[in-house]
């Protein structure tokens, strides 16, 4: 375990920061916006990233992997989170990738993971059903046929999901809703007959969709791990998907608090730099103190995914729960400190408030954590 | 590593060879040896486990050998720690000596101050008190007023001292002291030892809410001091006092988990104290709150481990800045947690209405009031976090 970044993972992310600051910055981002882009990220930035080894962070060698670990993953997601910049890191090359990783067959994996990690290929996890995260509460079906499977049903908050070439299907094979048991894992293309899909525009002006099946017929070798053993798979793979999103967070929450920190020494009110006013330096002080803390939590879950999967649960609960409060406090005093021109479309620090909301959301908010932590810790 | 290793196994095997069973118990306050000329031990076996680890210079575990200190590296240091904690094995003494002014004077002390004051405290022979606060200078702590004045060759020291813990017990005492009123206020103050047997020294004790009052005045009328007993130089006491704030504020953020008698913790508490139903905390709001603190506290326990890190691997840790802060404000939260998790049970002062536990936790929440304003209050670490992290500009 470690709580200091080794030297490959700070010159990863050295290389990282160079890298986004050129071809990724928060203008990309509102150019997207402004334009309302199809995709609603550059292909062609994708593919650098995936030339630079970043789609492929965590997968072993042999499927074409740079092996690097969550830490080094983390770096990289906290730059990315820096620059708000988009692109299907997370939803394609962690939450896909970790997915078929953790439950694919040796031949799913020789054929998707190699075509993922070259950027060539891009995937979703199409989980949610309701507007709050409850990840065993499927009601899609998945029926055998023979050899094929039909499924029906409809997800919402699909990341990535109108753009990603094949969608990871958490359907419901037996059992009744919110059984973690009865769960089955469907890999459709996203072409496939009977897939429909709305993409929704929300306020990070990021990419999500909302998808239903309408007997959608795929062929039963689409199927990862066993039939009514998903859980097993999915509950680690959210948990992975929860510290990268943790890792992310952090770059958006230290981007909007050191631009906040700059501004504080620049704008003069009643004849002073505001930065000299007590009633701001200790809010800002209380802030890095709880920055602080996130960091080691982070940290810590990072490399617990690595070292310790057993621990995982309840280190990706803590440290999805941190980041969540950490950004929230953040970005709305971020704001707050700004005053005017901060309320303003203009000024990027609007970009970093939204994109903090929404990945709160992501696979749990703040209440779900806790909630899951204190189960954790047995009351 | 390897040597490490070796080590450890030495020092585990030292440890289960010396220190007596009795002293492997859970420590009451009365169990403490705080050393010094009043000093008595609580037992025998007390007696035979401090003089066994300061023969071996382990009760100073890191300070030079020519001293009588351990000569360990701060490593070797972690592994002692960690290797008593294995066995609960009890603190053999404690006192402000070694936790603060023993660093000091290696520091900034010259050698004839370091073959006196040194070796007493590693021997146990002197029981140190603070002299920082005044009554006008708490938080402000730089505009201290009790005068230190050249009389050729002594100083005549004049004024008073508030917070001097356990006063009426202590030898010396380390004071700053104004020696030049005429210059911008850090820059006139010097650090002065004091002998509180000398003519003039007198202490009255504090009663506080939590119903100690461990914690004195100390005052100072006409009294002698040699030249000698002055550490660095004159009017440049500001810096060493510093460098000691450093080291209070690390014991002070590290307090909760060094605790040297057993208390209740918000979880065990809430299992004593609280309906389940279905296995959860029937209280959703108590619950939420619990599950707030248990989280907060893993993440303190985490950056403690970071600081250690980053201070082996030569970082400047922001981190280490903010803990005494986040330290003590999460005692006081755990305090009130307690409280609200014990409900009027928790309430109990003395009597046997209450067990003894329940009358220590109300206590303990009182005494975490004044954990947040000893050392540094929460708004001054806030200031120096602004100041010194963010680089914000004065006013």
């Amino acid at each position: 375990m470690a709580l200091v970044l080794n030297e490959e993972q700070r010159l990863l992310q050295d290389t990282a920061k160079d890298f986004l600051a050129s071809n990724a910055p928060v203008a990309a981002l509102r150019k997207l916006r402004d334009e309302s882009d199809a995709i609603g990220y550059a292909p062609d930035l994708w593919q650098k990233m995936a030339e630079m080894g970043w789609a492929s962070i965590i997968l072993p060698e042999a499927y074409g992997g740079l092996e690097f670990g969550f830490l080094g993953l983390g770096v990289v997601l906290e730059e990315s989170g820096r620059t708000l910049a988009a692109s299907p890191l997370f939803a394609s090359a962690v939450v896909g990738a970790s997915t078929i990783l953790l439950g694919g067959s040796e031949e799913q994996k020789q054929r998707l993971l190699p075509a993922i990690a070259s950027g060539e290929l891009t995937v979703a996890l199409a989980l949610e059903e309701s507007h709050h995260h409850q990840p065993t509460h499927i009601s899609t079906t998945a029926k055998m046929q023979g050899d094929t499977v039909v499924l029906n049903g409809s997800k919402c908050f699909v990341l990535d999901g109108h753009s990603a070439d094949q969608l990871i299907v958490v359907a419901r094979s037996s059992g009744a809703a919110r059984d973690s048991d009865g769960l089955t894992l469907v890999l459709v293309d996203r072409a496939t007959d009977g897939v429909k899909c709305q993409r929704t525009i929300m306020m990070d002006s990021r990419n999500a969709a909302n998808i239903t099946f309408e007997n959608v017929v795929v062929a039963a070798d689409n199927i990862i791990g066993r039939v009514g053993q998903g859980w097993e798979i999915l509950e680690p793979v959210l948990d992975r998907a929860r510290v990268a999103i943790a890792a992310e967070m952090m770059g958006v929450a230290l981007e909007a608090f050191e631009r906040t920190t700059a501004y504080l020494k620049e704008r003069e009110q009643f004849g002073a730099l505001i930065g000299s006013f007590q009633a701001l330096q200790h809010r800002q002080a209380h802030m890095q103190s709880e920055i602080e803390l996130s960091r080691s939590v982070l940290l810590q879950a990072l490399s617990t995914v690595d070292d310790a999967p057993q621990e995982l649960p309840l280190l990706a609960s803590l440290a999805k729960a941190k980041l969540n409060e950490l950004a929230k406090l953040i970005t709305n005093e971020a704001v707050q400190m700004h005053g005017g021109i901060g309320v303003t479309d203009e000024l990027d620090i609007g970009f970093f408030l939204k994109r903090a909301r929404v990945a709160m959301q992501i696979y749990g908010d703040t209440g779900f954590h806790k909630d899951r932590y204190a189960t954790l810790c047995g009351y | 590593m390897e040597d490490l290793e070796q080590f450890r196994l030495e020092a585990r095997t030292w440890l289960e060879a010396n220190c007596p069973e009795s002293q492997r118990q859970p420590m009451k306050r009365e169990d403490q040896y705080w050393g010094g000329r009043r000093g008595t031990f609580p037992s025998e076996d007390a007696k035979v486990w401090f003089e066994r680890m300061r023969d071996k210079g382990w009760t100073t575990p890191e300070w030079p050998t020519q001293y009588g200190g351990g000569g360990l590296t701060p490593q070797q240091g972690r592994i002692l720690k960690e290797e008593m904690k294995r066995i609960n094995a009890r603190t053999p003494v404690f006192g402000i000596g070694i936790w603060m002014l023993g660093p000091a004077v290696l520091e900034y002390g010259n050698e004839a101050q370091k073959q006196q004051h040194i070796r007493a405290i590693v021997n146990g022979e002197t029981r140190w008190a603070q002299g920082y606060s005044e009554p006008g200078a708490g938080s402000d702590l730089a505009s201290v007023q009790c005068k230190a004045e050249d009389k050729g060759d002594h100083y005549l020291v004049n004024g008073s001292k508030i917070w001097t813990t356990a006063a009426d017990k202590c030898d010396w005492i380390f004071c700053l002291v104004r020696t030049d009123p005429n210059v911008k206020k850090q820059e006139g103050i010097s650090f002065l030892l004091i002998d509180m047997d000398d003519p003039g020294v007198s202490t009255s004790p504090i009663p506080l809410i939590s119903g100690e009052s461990e914690f004195c005045q100390t005052f100072f009328d006409n009294v002698k001091v040699p030249k000698e007993n002055l550490i660095g130089e004159l009017n440049k006491g500001w810096s060493v006092a510093k460098a000691l704030l450093v080291h209070e504020r690390k014991l002070m953020s590290e307090m909760g988990s060094e605790s040297p008698r057993p208390i209740l913790v918000p979880n065990a508490a809430a299992r004593e104290y609280l309906e389940f139903e279905n296995g959860k905390i029937a209280d959703a709001k108590l619950r939420s709150d619990l599950a707030d603190y248990d989280m907060r506290m893993q993440a303190i326990a985490l950056t403690h481990f970071r600081t250690f890190e980053e201070k082996a691997a030569g970082i400047r840790s922001a981190a280490a800045m903010v803990m005494k802060y986040v330290g003590t404000e999460a005692e006081k939260t755990k305090s009130e947690l307690l409280l609200a998790i014990m409900g009027s049970r928790g309430l109990g002062w003395e009597g046997d209405g209450f067990t003894p536990q329940e009358i220590d936790t109300a206590r303990l929440w009182a005494m975490s009031k004044a954990m947040t304003i000893a050392g540094g209050s929460s708004e001054v670490q806030l200031n120096l976090v602004a100041k010194n992290v963010l680089e914000l500009p004065q006013s």
